[in-house]
C-alpha cells in the first residue's frame, strides 16, 4: 500500500492547498485524503500571550515521526502522508503543524491523520516556549494528549 | 561521547553539548547522569527531578541503556509540539 512519505522540519509557513494538491498526483488510486492543520492560539498556560518558540531534537525528530508513520501503516492501508513541523518564532494565529493522509477509502485516511497528530504530540522531540507579555515560560506536557495516545 | 541538553534543561543547565574523551567508567546512561550530577549544584538539583526524557542515538532509553564512547545521549522534558 503505502509508497511515500514526506516529513519536513521548517521555520517556513506552508501553503495547505498545494500540500493537499501533491496527493492528488496519486488519483485515481486513492479516493481519500484528510487533512489537519495546527494553529498557534491564544489561550495557553497563561492570557498575556504573544507568540511561541518552537525548539526541536534534529535527527531524533524525523526519526520519531519516520516511527509513527511507520506504525499507522501497520493499522490502516495508507498511501501518502505529509508531516510538516514548523520551528523558531511563531506568532499567533501562524499555522504550526500539518499532518495530511491519503487512501483508499475515507475511514483509513481519518483515524491516520488523528492517530499520526495524537503521537506526534507525545513521541516527537518538539517543545513549546511561550512568550507572553511578563516573560517566557516553557509549556508543560498535558495529562490529557498522553491519554489521547494511549487510546490508540 | 557527546551528551545534548534540549529545552528548558539546556537553560536551567546553561549547556546545550558536552563531549566527554574520558568515559572509561561508562557503561550505562545511568553512569552518564552520576557523572552529570558532579558538575555542580544547578546539575544535581535538575538531574534529582524525575520527568527527565532520555536518548541514546537518537532512540528513546533508559537510565539502564548500555553506552558506548562513540555514542549520543540527549536528556530533555517531556515533549510538546504539535
Amino acid at each position: 500500500m503505502g509508497n511515500t512519505l514526506m516529513i519536513s522540519i521548517q521555520e517556513a509557513d506552508f501553503d495547505v492547498g498545494a500540500q493537499t494538491k501533491a496527493f492528488h498526483s496519486d488519483a485515481p488510486k486513492i479516493g481519500a485524503i484528510c487533512c489537519f492543520t495546527g494553529l498557534v492560539r491564544d489561550f495557553g498556560d497563561r492570557t498575556d500571550l504573544l507568540g511561541l518558540y518552537l525548539e526541536h531534537y534534529p535527527g531524533m525528530t524525523e526519526k520519531a515521526l519516520e516511527k509513527i508513520i511507520e506504525e499507522a501503516k501497520t493499522k490502516w492501508p495508507i498511501y501518502q502522508v505529509q508531516i510538516i513541523h514548523r520551528v523558531g518564532n511563531l506568532d499567533l494565529g501562524d499555522q504550526i503543524v500539518f499532518v495530511g493522509v491519503s487512501s483508499a477509502h475515507r475511514e483509513a485516511a481519518f483515524q491516520a491523520c488523528e492517530f499520526l497528530m495524537d503521537y506526534l504530540k507525545v513521541d516527537a522531540p518538539f517543545w513549546k516556549k511561550e512568550r507572553t507579555k511578563s516573560g517566557d515560560h516553557w509549556v508543560e506536557q498535558k495529562a490529557s494528549d498522553q491519554k489521547r495516545a494511549s487510546r490508540w | 561521547m557527546i551528551i545534548k541538553f534540549f529545552a528548558s534543561l539546556r537553560e536551567r543547565l546553561e549547556c546545550e553539548e558536552e563531549n566527554w574523551q574520558d568515559t572509561e567508567k561508562i557503561t550505562t546512561v545511568a553512569d552518564v547522569v552520576t557523572r552529570l550530577q558532579q558538575k555542580g549544584d544547578a546539575w544535581a538539583e535538575v538531574f534529582s527531578e524525575g520527568k527527565i526524557l532520555i536518548a541514546v542515538n537518537q532512540e528513546m532509553a533508559s537510565l539502564k541503556t548500555p553506552v558506548k564512547p562513540s555514542d549520543e545521549i540527549a536528556f530533555f522534558p517531556p515533549v510538546t509540539g504539535g
